[in-house]
């Protein structure tokens, strides 16, 4: 019996998944037609002729979703080794209990600090699929609409 | 060696009859049949498509930009199926000795985002490319909430190691950590909310809502390509409902202390706890209504992820108390 190391077994995953799914596409290959045509080679689009190409804009709301995205993933990327660690007996005992108590205040200070973040993203009405429009200002100037058309 | 070997051979036969357990419920869910025809009560039916889906024609529109296009598949499976080799298969047979455990598999597995998002940009079909977008928003947004409730069992068990998780709760049911920590109650309905989103299962499955978005990401895929990203799907299920029986269900533990606990019976275990979760997704599927898209990004927000930092805090405060 050969011994792989931990990541051996994870590489072993990896190059195993894609060499099954090679065989099966090779195997494939040989089992189905090949005949191409100008027409099935169109882009799908409910049976109308494709009209331009979908690489264009697209709603920066995604991009607002990645950017909250990003800021919890780095948290929680913090807070998995402190987990671990949280409830070390050795370390509790050699501190007098003193380790689990600091150790969860500074965590609890540093999620805080995250969570004053979504509260901000949620008021200003980023978290909204369909964003709330802009209130206008009701303030009334005394200064006649008229005064600015003719001031140059 | 064994545990890969293990996982990819109960992957393709867990795929085979999960199309057909999920067809059949759907079709017992709406008082009907479902499949009849090919083998005693319709049995085969998946093996059937999947002879059919093998001698398919590959066909690639000619406006796909084809290295993201045919790699995709590849990246979606191989992110997927990499997060199995965390996995213990039983009592004796570990997995992947790496002490990052649960971080790995996390992390391996919001690999095949990027998958996705080749999958749909590379069709160049106006479908693929909101189906992709959509689905890269849902799981991202659904990471968050499944992260913090996989945190809140490590903060228990104080390890990452996902066969050592087992190990600790080892002595029948009543050491599970549903059952031994009330608190983690709340965490696991969580984290089978977002697995849910994450596999893009109904209710989320806004990524490939037939009636809007014909297929998704994978509209422009045809015959075992497409089937490829099926795999993957069930294979998403399948990996999810393993982590929940391993986190909150005791894992490979029989639930009587004494009682059959050998080799054979622990893999025995885990397994049919993870089926009988992949039973209530589906039946959560046939069910409940889709979200809509602001519903989805507001349940994710605005409910999982503040309450899940909540439950965050409340384990902490549990387990210092435990501690004492």
């Amino acid at each position: 019996m050969i011994q792989i190391s931990g990541f051996g077994t994870v590489l072993l995953f990896i190059v195993g998944g894609i060499g099954f799914l090679m065989i099966t596409l090779l195997v494939g290959k040989l089992l189905r037609p090949n005949n191409p045509t100008t027409e099935k080679q169109t882009t799908y689009e409910s049976g109308e002729e494709p009209s331009g190409t979908a690489w264009g804009q697209f709603n920066v709301r995604f991009y607002i979703v990645a950017l909250i995205f990003l800021l919890f993933e780095a948290e929680l990327i913090f807070l998995f080794p402190w987990a671990t660690v949280f409830g070390d007996e050795q370390l509790i005992a050699e501190s007098d209990g003193l380790w689990a108590q600091f150790s969860m205040i500074e965590t609890f200070i540093f999620i805080g600090i995250l969570l004053v973040g979504l509260a901000y993203v949620w008021s200003k009405g980023m978290l909204e699929w369909v964003r709330p429009k802009p209130k206008a200002s009701d303030f009334k100037s005394r200064i006649p609409e008229s005064a600015y058309k003719d001031f140059k | 060696m064994i545990s890969f070997a293990f996982y990819l051979a109960f992957l393709l036969i867990f795929v085979v009859f999960a199309v057909y357990a999920e067809r059949k419920t759907a079709a017992f869910i709406q008082n009907r049949l479902g499949p009849m025809e090919v083998g005693p009560k319709g049995i085969l039916q998946t093996v059937a498509d999947l002879l059919k889906m093998l001698q398919k024609e590959d066909i690639r529109a000619s406006a796909v930009d084809i290295i993201p296009y045919l790699l995709a598949p590849f990246i979606v499976f191989a992110a997927v199926f990499t997060g199995f080799a965390v996995l213990p298969v039983n009592a004796d047979l570990s997995g992947s000795t790496i002490t990052s455990g649960v971080f790995f598999l996390l992390a391996i597995v919001s690999l095949d985002v990027l998958g996705i998002l080749m999958a749909g940009w590379a069709s160049n079909n106006k479908y693929s490319l909101y189906g992709a977008m959509r689905s890269v928003a849902q799981i991202i947004s659904y990471e968050v909430p499944l992260g913090l409730s996989v945190l809140c069992v490590i903060i228990i068990s104080g390890t990452l190691d996902l066969h050592q998780m087992s190990v600790l709760q080892s002595g029948g049911i009543l050491s599970w950590y549903i059952i031994s920590h009330p608190v983690l109650i709340i965490p696991f309905f969580i984290f089978f909310i977002s697995g849910l989103a994450e596999s893009n299962r109904t209710p989320f499955d806004l990524p490939e809502s037939e009636s809007e978005l014909i297929g998704g990401y994978h509209t422009e895929y045809s015959g075992f390509r497409w089937g490829i990203f099926m795999l993957s799907e069930y294979g998403m299920m399948l990996l999810l409902s393993i982590l929940a029986s391993i986190l909150f269900f005791g894992g490979w533990n029989s639930p009587m202390e004494k009682i059959a606990n050998g080799p054979i019976w622990s893999t025995f275990w885990l397994l049919s706890k993870s089926l009988l979760l992949i039973f209530v997704q589906m039946w959560v599927r046939w069910t409940l209504p889709r979200l809509r898209v602001d519903q989805l990004m507001s349940l994710s927000w605005k409910y999982l992820t503040p309450i899940s930092i909540v439950m965050l805090f409340v384990c902490a405060l549990w387990k210092l108390w435990l501690i004492g």
